[in-house]
C-alpha cells in the first residue's frame, strides 16, 4: 500500500501553493527603498577593437545617475573558471580574462561594455541607447574548425583560439589506436550535439545593497548556489570580505544549469550600489537571456566504435571539439571533459577507449552546463554510433547492447571511463522496457501506420550518467578548484517543530516537499511540522549548491547525518529525563523509551528540555538541539536507463510525430515518486526538445541568428506524447545513507538518442536505407532533405 | 519602449483625423506592433486604436459575400463566420488563443507579414479590401513583404470575401513560430480556382497560377502532382531550403484540396 507520509510517499509539493498563486517571490518581486536601475550596453558586432566609449551624452540625461564602463573595472579580478584542465603536453588550459565589463575589445554579440543607473528602467534604457561607443568591428571566430586552423583570435593575449587539447585517458591512446586498426569492424559516425538556449521562465535578474552603516554588501539574485556565487565575488572579481557579502537567492524560477554560473551584472550592481549607496536592481530581458545565458552542448565529434563481428565491442575512440564562446564560464571546462569523457563507456565492457576534446574559444556566448552537462554529449554519441553499429551488423539494436552490458554480478566495475560504478543492473532495465513500451506489438502498430501513408519508427538506448556531484577528493585530483561536499543544518525548536537549512537550491527540484519526507521518517514527526531554509547564506550552512543531481544524494544525506546527530543528542536527554543509561534508550516513532520498562517521552518533550534546561545536567550536555553536518560522498552515483521512442514520419513533409516515449530509469531508492515522475517529464521534454526542434545558430559574422521565440523553437505540449515512466528498478546506490542516487537530468540525457535513433528507423523502413544520420534538430526540413538528397 | 500617445476614436472619420498627425500609427490588435515597440524598433508619437469602431466590428454575408469589419478579432471570424468555413478554420488557426482574441484581419492584412495565413485567404478569394477612401482588388493589395497599397494614414474598415463553393487552408508551421512556413489557400468558384500561397515566397503572397489552371480542369488533389514550384523565389531561412519550400507548396496545396472537398 503506498506511503501517505515519509520516505516513499508522494504528498503534494507545498511550494506550489505559492507558485501557482502568484505569491512566490523571485528577485524581480524584490522592492527596496530607494532603489535604482541599471542597464547595460551590449555589442551589436560579434568582436571589434573598443576605440572609445563617449558617456557624457547619457551622463546628462534624465533621472541618470551614474554610468560605468570597462575602465571602472581594470583594478579588480576576473570571473574565474572553476576547473583546471591540462593539456595532453602538460600544459594548462589558457584562461584569458573575464572581465565585469568588456574591456578594450568586445567579443560576442550581447557583451556588455558600459551600464547605466538612473532611477527608472526606462531612463536608464534611454541613457544607454546615447552612450557613444566607437568599436571598430573585426572578423568573427564563429565556426570551430576555422577557429583552430589560425587567423582571427578571439583573445589576442593567448596566441590561441584553443582552450586545451585533452586526452582521457592517455595511457589507452596507444592500445585503443591498434585496437581499432586490427578490428573487424568499426562503425564510424560524426555528428553534432547542438547548441541549446537554456531558456529559464524565469530571466536572471540581480539587485545589489550596500549598508553604509556596517560596510555590508547584499546580493539578491538568480542563482543554483549562493554560497558559489559568494565565493566568487568576493574571492576572484570583487574582493569584498566574505562576511560582509550576504548572497540571498530567493525563489528562482528555473535554472536548467544556466544560473550555477557568477555573470558579471551581479559584481557590476553590487559595485553600483556602494557608489551610489542606494540599492541597484537589474532584471534581463529575454532578448538579454538569448545573448547572454550561458549556453549548452555545442559538440562536433566523430566516434568510432571498433568490434567482433558478433558485435562484442574491442574499442571505443572520440575526437570532440567543444565550443566554449567568447570567455570561460565557470563550468565550461568541466563540462566537456571529465562530465563527458568519463561517461564515454557506457553501460558496457569495453577493453580500451580514448576521448580527445579539443576545447575552442569562439565570438559567441559562453557555453557552459546545461541539463546533464556533458553526460547527454557522451551518451549521444555513444547511443547513435551503437545504432548504426547495429546496423552494419545486421543486429538488432537492443540485442547489441544487451551483449555488451556489463553484468549484475560485475559490480562494482571499474569501468574503462575511469570511474567506477557501485552498482546497476542494466538487463533487468531492458527487460522492463520491453514490457512497457510493448515492443513486440512494435511491427503491427508499424503497419497500421503505414496504411496511413506515414512511416513508423523505433529508437531505442541506455544511458548511465554520473550524479550526486561531486567526491572532492577525486574531483580535485581532476582539476576541480572547488569541493563538492554539501551541508545542513537540523534546528529543532523548543516547542518541536524544526527548521531545516540546507546548502542546496531549490528553483523546481521540490526540496520543500521532499526534504522534510527524510527527516520526519527519521524522527517518526508529522513533515508538516517541517520547514526547509534554503538560499540565504546568512542563515545557511556553507554548501555548495544545486546542479547535476546532486541535491538529495549530497545534500540530503548530510541532512541524513544531521538529524542522525540530533537523534543522538536527544538520546542523551532523554536518558536523563528518564533517569536512565543513554545505552537503554530506544527511540522509534518519535518516542524515547527504555526497553523493558513503561518509561517513555516525547520528542517534543525532548525539545522543550533542551531550551529550558532546569534540572539540566550541563556539566554533560549542552543546551540547545541544533545539529549541523557536512557531506562529502565517497563516489558519484550513477543512475541509468532505457529508453524508448516509436515516432511517425510524414514522407511528405518530413515533418516527425513522437507517439509513444517510454523511460525507464534506476535511481535508486526513491523518496517522492510523484516528484521523481515529474523531473523525468521535465528532461524528456528538454531532451526531446533539443532532438526535434531547438538549436541555436550564429551566422559567419557571428550574428546570432535565433535570437527569439519566433526563430528558437521551444518544445510545447502538443510537441510531446504522454510518457510512460517508471522508477522501479532500483539498485539502491551503495555509498549515500539514503541509497539515492539524483533523478534531475536523466531525461535529458537519455532521450535524443532514442528520437533519432527512431527516425532513422523509420526512414529505413521506408526505404531509405542511405540515411545513416540525421543531425540535430531532427527538423522537417532536415527530414525532407535527408530523404531527397 | 519610448513614450508615445494613446487615441481610441469610435469613428473612422475621427480615426482618420487622427491618423493625420505626425507619427501617428494605426493599432488593432497590437499583436506585431506591440512587441515591436517594446523592442524599441518602432517609434510612433501616437497610437491610434481602430478596436473602438463600432462600424469596423463583426462578420456578415449577403448575396453570397462575407463582410468583416476592419477590427474583427481573429476569434471573431473563426466563431462568426460559418458561412466559410475555409475561412473560419483558418482563423481559428493563426497563433494562439491570446492571439486570436486581440489581432484583427485588417491589422494583419496591412501589415501583410509574408507569413501570415490572412493574406493567403483574402489573395485567394479575390477580396475586394475596403478602406476610408477607396476599394482595392485583393490581386492590387499585396505588393512584397510588408509593403501594401495603402496610403500613409489609409485604415481597412471592411474586408468583402465572395464565398468559394469549396475551400481550404493547409499552413505547414514554421516549428518556432507558428507561422506558416508554406500556407495554401485553394479556392474553388463556378468561375474557376484560385491558389493563394503564403510563408514561401520572397515576394510575399502569391497566386500559384499553374495550379489554378490544373485544378480548373480537374479539381482533385492528384491534378497538381504533375507541377512544380520554381525555388527560385522562395525563401530560404534556418527553417527550410528554397526546394523545401516549393516542395511543400505543392504538398499543401495538394492537401487543401483533398481537405476542400
Amino acid at each position: 500500500m503506498p506511503k501517505d507520509s515519509g520516505i516513499g510517499a508522494s504528498p503534494k509539493r507545498r511550494e506550489d501553493i505559492r507558485f501557482l498563486t502568484g505569491l512566490g517571490q523571485y528577485t524581480d518581486d524584490i522592492s527596496l527603498t530607494g532603489e535604482t536601475h541599471a542597464v547595460f550596453a551590449r555589442s551589436q558586432v560579434a568582436t571589434g577593437i573598443i576605440k572609445s566609449i563617449d558617456t557624457s551624452a547619457a551622463e546628462n540625461m534624465p533621472g541618470v545617475l551614474a554610468v560605468f564602463t570597462g575602465d571602472d573595472f581594470v583594478d579588480v579580478g576576473g570571473n574565474p573558471a572553476g576547473w583546471l584542465i591540462n593539456s595532453r603536453d602538460g600544459e594548462p588550459m589558457k584562461e584569458p580574462k573575464r572581465p565585469v565589463l568588456a574591456h578594450g575589445k568586445v567579443r560576442h554579440v550581447g557583451d556588455a561594455y558600459a551600464a547605466v543607473i538612473a532611477e527608472t528602467a526606462e531612463q536608464a534604457r534611454d541613457a544607454a541607447e546615447a552612450i557613444e561607443a566607437d568599436i571598430d568591428e573585426q572578423p568573427a571566430v564563429v565556426d570551430m574548425k576555422s577557429a583552430l586552423a589560425g587567423g582571427a583570435l578571439v583573445h589576442d593575449e593567448i596566441g590561441t583560439n584553443q582552450c586545451f587539447d585533452w586526452g582521457w585517458i592517455e595511457d589507452n591512446r596507444a592500445a585503443t589506436d591498434a585496437a581499432i586498426k586490427s578490428a573487424p569492424h568499426v562503425t564510424t559516425l560524426e555528428l553534432v550535439n547542438n547548441r541549446l538556449v537554456p531558456n529559464a521562465m524565469e530571466p536572471r535578474a540581480s539587485t545589489g545593497v550596500f549598508d553604509p552603516g556596517t560596510g555590508d554588501y547584499t546580493l539578491y539574485t538568480t542563482s543554483q548556489n549562493p554560497h558559489l556565487t559568494r565565493l566568487l565575488i568576493c574571492a576572484f572579481v570583487l574582493g569584498i570580505p566574505e562576511n560582509k557579502l550576504r548572497v540571498v537567492a530567493p525563489d528562482v524560477g528555473g535554472g536548467f544549469g544556466s544560473k550555477i554560473y557568477h555573470y558579471g551584472e551581479e559584481a557590476l550592481v553590487l559595485s553600483a550600489a556602494k557608489k551610489l549607496g542606494r540599492p541597484v536592481r537589474w532584471t534581463a530581458s529575454r532578448s538579454e537571456s538569448f545573448l547572454t545565458d550561458a549556453h549548452g552542448r555545442d559538440h562536433v565529434t566523430k566516434i568510432e566504435i571498433a568490434c567482433e563481428k558478433d558485435g562484442t565491442f574491442l574499442a571505443f575512440r572520440t575526437e570532440t571539439m567543444a565550443n566554449v564562446g567568447a570567455y570561460l564560464s565557470n563550468f565550461s571546462t568541466a563540462t566537456p571533459t571529465f562530465l563527458h569523457g568519463t561517461l564515454m563507456a557506457g553501460n558496457y565492457t569495453v577493453p580500451t577507449l580514448y576521448v580527445n576534446v579539443k576545447a575552442v574559444f569562439t565570438n559567441t556566448a559562453p557555453v557552459d552546463a546545461y541539463r546533464g552537462a556533458g553526460r547527454p554529449e557522451a551518451t549521444y554519441s555513444l547511443e547513435r554510433a551503437i545504432d548504426k553499429c547495429a546496423q552494419e551488423l545486421g543486429m538488432d539494436p537492443l540485442a547489441l547492447r544487451r551483449k555488451n552490458f556489463i553484468k549484475p554480478d560485475q559490480f562494482p566495475y571499474a569501468a574503462a571511463a575511469g570511474l567506477e560504478y557501485d552498482t546497476g543492473n542494466y538487463h533487468a532495465l531492458v527487460d522492463k522496457l520491453e514490457e512497457l513500451a510493448d515492443l513486440s506489438g512494435f511491427e503491427a502498430r508499424r503497419a497500421a501506420t503505414k496504411a496511413t501513408g506515414k512511416l513508423r519508427g523505433i529508437g531505442v538506448n541506455t544511458y548511465i550518467e554520473a550524479c550526486g556531484i561531486a567526491p572532492s577528493n577525486l574531483v580535485g585530483v581532476l582539476g576541480s578548484r572547488v569541493g563538492l561536499y554539501d551541508a545542513a543544518t537540523v534546528r529543532v525548536n523548543a516547542t518541536g517543530n524544526i527548521s531545516v537549512m540546507v546548502g542546496a537550491h531549490s528553483h523546481g527540484q521540490g526540496h520543500e516537499t521532499a526534504f522534510p519526507q527524510v527527516v520526519a521518517d527519521m524522527l517518526g514527526i508529522d513533515e508538516g511540522s517541517i520547514d526547509i531554509v534554503h538560499g540565504d547564506t546568512s542563515k545557511i550552512p556553507f554548501g555548495m549548491g544545486t546542479y547535476g543531481s546532486r541535491s538529495l544524494a549530497v545534500c540530503g544525506s548530510a541532512v541524513v547525518r544531521a538529524t542522525e546527530k540530533i537523534i543522538n543528542k536527544a538520546k542523551k536527554i532523554a536518558a536523563h529525563m528518564m533517569e536512565a543509561s543513554e545505552q537503554d534508550v530506544e527511540f522509534s516513532e518519535g518516542q524515547f523509551s527504555i526497553a523493558g520498562t513503561d518509561k517513555s517521552v516525547g520528542f517534543g518533550d525532548v525539545a522543550l528540555k533542551a531550551y529550558i534546561p532546569h534540572n539540566f545536567p550541563i556539566e554533560d550536555i549542552e543546551p540547545g538541539l541544533e545539529e549541523t553536518a557536512f557531506y562529502d560522498p565517497a563516489n558519484f552515483t550513477y543512475p541509468a536507463g532505457a529508453y524508448a521512442c516509436e515516432v511517425e514520419v510524414d514522407p511528405d513533409t518530413g515533418k516527425v510525430t513522437i507517439d509513444r516515449f517510454t523511460a525507464v530509469d534506476d535511481f535508486g531508492n526513491v523518496i517522492n515518486p510523484m516528484i521523481v515522475t515529474g523531473q523525468v517529464h521535465g528532461g524528456l521534454a528538454q531532451g526531446i526538445g533539443q532532438a526535434l526542434l531547438e538549436n541555436c545558430t550564429y551566422d559567419e559574422n557571428g550574428q546570432i541568428l535565433s535570437a527569439s521565440f519566433m526563430d528558437y523553437a521551444m518544445p510545447r505540449a502538443s510537441d510531446l506524447p504522454l510518457y510512460t515512466v517508471d522508477h522501479s528498478c532500483q539498485t539502491p546506490c551503495t555509498h549515500n545513507p539514503l541509497g539515492v542516487k539524483g533523478c534531475g537530468e536523466a531525461g535529458a540525457i537519455g532521450s535524443p538518442p532514442a528520437v533519432v535513433n527512431a527516425v532513422i528507423n523509420a526512414l529505413h523502413s521506408g526505404g531509405h536505407t542511405d540515411v545513416t544520420h540525421i543531425d540535430m534538430p531532427v527538423s522537417p526540413a532536415r527530414v525532407w532533405a535527408a530523404m531527397n538528397s | 519602449m519610448y513614450d508615445f500617445s494613446f487615441v481610441k476614436p469610435g469613428t473612422v472619420a475621427d480615426a482618420v483625423t487622427a491618423l493625420a498627425s505626425e507619427d501617428a500609427q494605426a493599432l488593432g490588435g497590437g499583436q506585431t506592433l506591440i512587441p515591436t515597440m517594446k523592442q524599441r524598433l518602432a517609434s510612433p508619437a501616437k497610437l491610434v486604436s481602430l478596436t473602438g469602431i463600432a462600424d469596423m466590428q463583426g462578420v456578415s454575408q449577403s448575396g453570397g459575400v462575407l463582410s468583416i469589419g476592419g477590427a474583427t478579432t481573429h476569434a471573431a471570424v473563426s466563431a462568426q463566420a460559418g458561412g466559410f468555413a475555409g475561412l473560419a478554420a483558418l482563423a481559428g488557426g493563426i497563433g494562439d488563443p491570446a492571439v486570436r482574441n486581440r489581432g484583427t484581419i485588417g491589422g494583419s492584412l496591412a501589415n501583410n507579414d509574408p507569413a501570415a495565413c490572412y493574406p493567403s485567404a483574402a489573395l485567394a478569394t479575390g477580396a475586394t479590401i475596403v478602406t476610408n477612401t477607396r476599394e482595392i482588388a485583393a490581386d492590387d493589395f499585396f505588393q512584397g513583404l510588408f509593403e501594401t497599397a495603402l496610403d500613409e494614414g489609409e485604415i481597412i474598415t471592411a474586408v468583402h470575401m465572395p464565398i468559394p463553393e469549396a475551400s481550404n487552408y493547409q499552413k505547414f508551421e514554421q516549428p518556432a513560430s507558428r507561422f506558416a512556413l508554406v500556407g495554401v489557400f485553394v479556392a474553388k468558384y463556378a468561375s474557376g480556382v484560385r491558389v493563394a500561397v503564403t510563408g514561401a515566397s520572397e515576394g510575399g503572397v502569391f497566386r500559384w497560377s499553374e495550379a489554378e489552371a490544373a485544378l480548373g480542369a480537374n479539381f482533385s488533389p492528384d491534378a497538381v502532382s504533375g507541377l512544380s514550384v520554381a525555388p527560385g523565389d522562395m525563401i530560404e531561412d534556418l527553417h527550410g531550403s528554397k526546394a523545401y519550400r516549393a516542395h511543400l507548396v505543392k504538398v499543401m496545396t495538394s492537401r487543401a484540396v483533398a481537405a476542400a472537398g
